[in-house]
């Protein structure tokens, strides 16, 4: 069924046992993060396990996918194949943040303004005045200070934007068969979103350390670590996979025509990017 | 409404070279390591089956404990448990499972696609059903069993029940990063692997349906995604999503449920519109009336499914200009679901009909699911809904929908495939057979919760008040009655399977999709490697 070079008939792969590994791996996960979350023994091993088979099948899967297209097995319909479901799969990404951003909202808009109403007031939190950022009626007398905008978070504003400057440079350079300027924009790129890691760790550990900012600060620390540890955690993601288009590019491989790898990690990180404005407007400077 | 209606009267066999090397992969590799979509295809529709029977076994226990008034059988928390995954497990384990079967055995087919657009990920999509399938069951053993917190998972009970619930997060996870890789794969394949000359308007309806639905998946997966990991989160990790001390509320979860929540209502419709789609013009022996108007309105319930969510929570206190909003937007569904009524309807005007078990199933479908949707336009209805909320009458209603559309749509399209996929023929008498059982078991089951209702029995209580004593009695014997024919139909499957008689290439005359006109019966293991000329 493997047919190489084939420009006519489109590449269905023989019998792969990627998937069932995935499966155990993510079957793992859940089963170990169930017990973890409920210290519960055995969890932890079941966890290791799972994140171990789940790098390995990651490895594995994704070189294997990088030999086939190297390898000419790809024709154009395969590529715009990958096209529509990476384009699908960061929509899907989409609307997982557009919940927690919804959550936001709704608690900015709705639950803290009914909080500080006079009937609440009354019957359940004397003294309870609705603002944000607030950490609650039951939490507001723990004292935190909220994240300012125009310190470390707009810095790391211009490090996401200008990451998506060099990821721009990097990918002309493919086009023009500049091998060097493709390495050292990706080379730039990854060290701006690697500095941007950087930069939050700092600053989630100066919320905890002097802000007294944390997880459990109410609905303003839920929403803001929630939001920004997802799209750190998405960074992070992005960040490992520039790396692999990284050594991908000086292995050799992509040509101007054909670079499908490129331009899929180019989209998730300018999605992770645009998250990041919108993050940077609606949980830090509103 | 197709451009292959001309007939192949020749042995379409020979119109296909690959049945002379139309080799399998064999032992167990073939299905562990699969990447044909009819094997995949087939591993869906069996499990999905599994599923239907494990809660099916669940509404069992449910409806043997509602036969009399007072506790008689299990305790109050096991009966919530029950309810709760029950639910869980016909949703995400039995429907959307058969469906997503249906869409792997027949896209490539009716698009002349040679597989799906990425068959690994394919096989991964089903091989995550299992695991979390897995931690359902295993929920029921964990310290504390079952969470009895209903199948929509409402804070703040949600955030205050046993390790169950965390069993139960993780599952639905699995189930969700399932749900879209399949949605994508599907979306990917009728966009990119359609063959030249099948326009996007002359794709047979099914196909049309599941890109809807995918596109439904894709849209609103990742938000139940989100709502589970709030409830994780506040569960373990300190955080105050639905805690109003802590500036949250329990009512976010509703509405970030029910945004997923009714698009899923419509996950689970629309397939089974496609595949009524399918099956009245074959049995009408007419194409299919006002084919661009059903994609239309299917586009339209899309849509509108996701600007209707509130109407699931009209009591949980929202202001009244809120609740009329979501009663209109919910009341406008009628027009475009009217519409394909009217269609299936106007497709049977004038046709030649017979009446074999598919047709049969989609004309209960087309009756019970009126009624489903006319009772949902009851409860859209904000001061009615007041009175009607969490009662019998709500679980009469999407059990109509549920059971009398999306199941019976299935079956349908199991008796209406089975030729396709197995080359042979069920046995007519004992379909027919299943049909009756289950139309007369299903109302007797349900048709009486409207009175329940509408009488006041509260949904999810073990116990009841006397007055609804003979209704329940009723009703448990007919639920009874329905499960046993269920296994009718697993017998008349295996029959066909094993022994039914050798089916034509193109069983039903009326049929007109690519897989009657242009593949033998079976349909060989690899079909279309190059693409057919339309």
């Amino acid at each position: 069924m493997t047919t190489k070079q084939n420009t006519d008939n489109y590449y269905v792969p023989g019998l792969s046992h990627w998937p069932i590994t995935a499966s155990l791996a993510i079957g793992l996960l859940g089963f170990g993060a169930s017990l973890t979350v409920n210290h519960m023994t055995g969890g932890n091993i079941l966890l290791l396990c799972g994140f171990l088979v789940l790098f390995f099948m990651f490895a594995g899967w994704f070189s294997a996918v990088a030999h086939e297209s190297e390898s000419g097995s790809y024709n154009a319909q395969v590529d715009k194949s990958f096209r529509w479901g990476m384009s699908w799969f960061i929509f899907s990404e989409v609307m997982f943040f557009g919940a927690f951003f919804g959550a936001l909202g709704y608690i900015r808009l709705y639950s803290i303004p009914d909080l500080g109403s006079l009937e609440h007031q009354a019957l359940m939190w004397p003294g309870f005045k609705a603002g944000w950022p607030s950490a609650g009626p039951h939490f507001s007398t723990s004292g935190f200070s909220p994240m300012e905008a125009w310190g470390v978070p707009a810095i790391n504003t211009g490090l996401l934007l200008s990451s998506g400057v060099t990821l721009t440079i990097a990918h002309w350079g493919l086009l023009k068969k500049n091998r060097t300027q493709l390495i050292w924009g990706l080379a730039a790129t990854i060290a701006l979103g690697m500095t941007f890691l950087v930069f939050q760790a700092l600053e989630y550990s100066t919320a905890y350390s002097e802000m007294n900012l944390k997880l459990t600060s109410g609905a303003y620390g839920a929403t803001f670590f929630m939001l920004t540890g997802f799209h750190g955690f998405h960074v992070t993601v992005g960040t490992i996979m520039l790396w692999v288009i990284l050594f991908r590019s000086v292995a050799g491989h992509f040509t101007p025509e054909h670079h499908f790898g490129f331009e899929g990690v180019a989209w998730y990180w300018h999605f992770v990017d645009v998250v990041w404005v919108l993050l940077f407007v609606l949980v830090y400077i509103l | 409404m197709s451009t292959v209606t001309h007939d192949h009267p020749h042995d379409l066999s020979h119109d296909q070279d690959h049945d002379h090397h139309d080799h399998k992969p064999t032992g167990i590799m073939r299905w562990v390591g699969s990447t044909n979509h009819k094997d995949i295809g087939t591993m869906y529709l069996w499990f999905s089956f599994t599923m239907f029977l494990v809660g099916g076994a669940m509404a069992m226990v449910i409806r043997a404990e509602l036969f009399q008034p007072g506790l008689q059988i299990v305790t109050p928390e096991f009966f919530n448990s029950m309810t709760t995954y029950h639910g869980l497990i016909m949703v995400f384990g039995a429907i959307m499972p058969a469906f997503v079967g249906f869409a792997n055995w027949l896209i490539p087919m009716q698009v002349g696609a040679p597989d799906m657009a990425f068959p690994r990920m394919n096989n991964l999509s089903f091989w995550l059903l299992p695991p979390a399938a897995f931690l359902l069951i295993a929920a029921q053993f964990a310290p504390g069993g079952g969470a009895g917190v209903g199948w929509t998972m409402y804070a703040p009970l949600t955030t205050q029940a046993g390790p169950a619930m965390d069993l139960t997060i993780f599952a639905v996870h699995i189930l969700g990063i399932s749900s879209i890789m399949g949605s994508i794969n599907i979306i990917t394949t009728i966009l990119n692997m359609r063959a030249p000359g099948m326009d996007l308007m002359k794709m047979p309806l099914f196909c049309w349906t599941w890109l809807i639905t995918a596109y439904l998946l894709v849209a609103s997966m990742p938000v139940l995604a989100g709502a589970v990991t709030m409830t994780l989160t506040d569960r373990h990790f300190g955080t105050n999503f639905f805690n109003a001390a802590g500036g949250g509320d329990p009512v976010l979860y509703q509405h970030v449920f029910w945004f997923f929540g009714h698009p899923e209502v419509y996950i689970i419709a629309i397939p089974a519109f496609g595949v009524i789609s399918q099956v009245i013009p074959a049995f009408s022996r007419k194409p299919l009336f006002g084919y661009a108007s059903m994609v239309y309105a299917t586009a339209s319930i899309a849509i509108l499914s996701f600007l209707v969510w509130g109407h699931h929570m009209y009591t949980a206190g929202m202001p009244v200009e809120t609740q009329l909003y979501f009663m209109y937007a919910t009341t406008l569904i009628a027009i475009p679901t009217g519409v394909k009524v009217f269609n299936w309807v106007a497709t049977m005007w004038q046709g030649s009909l017979t009446f074999e078990t598919p047709m049969l199933f989609s004309l209960g479908f087309l009756f019970l699911f009126s009624l489903g949707g006319f009772t949902g336009l009851v409860l859209s209805v904000v001061p009615v809904d007041v009175q009607l909320q969490d009662t019998y009458y709500v679980v009469a209603h999407f059990h109509y929908v549920m059971v009398a559309g999306a199941l019976f749509s299935a079956f349908a399209g199991i008796y209406f495939w089975l030729p396709k996929w197995t080359g042979k023929m069920y046995d007519e008498t004992l379909g027919k057979w299943h049909f009756w059982l289950s139309l007369i078991f299903f109302n007797i089951t349900f048709f009486v919760q409207h009175f329940l209702g509408l009488a006041g029995m509260p949904r999810r209580i073990p116990d009841y008040a006397l007055q609804f004593a003979e209704f329940n009695k009723i009703s448990s014997l007919g639920a009874f009655g329905f499960g046993l024919s269920q296994l009718l139909f697993l017998y008349v499957v295996v029959k066909c399977i094993r022994s039914g008689e050798k089916a034509l290439d193109r069983q039903w005359d009326g049929a007109d999709s690519l897989e009657w006109t242009h593949l033998p019966s079976p349909a060989p293991y690899h079909s279309f490697t190059t693409p057919p000329k339309l």
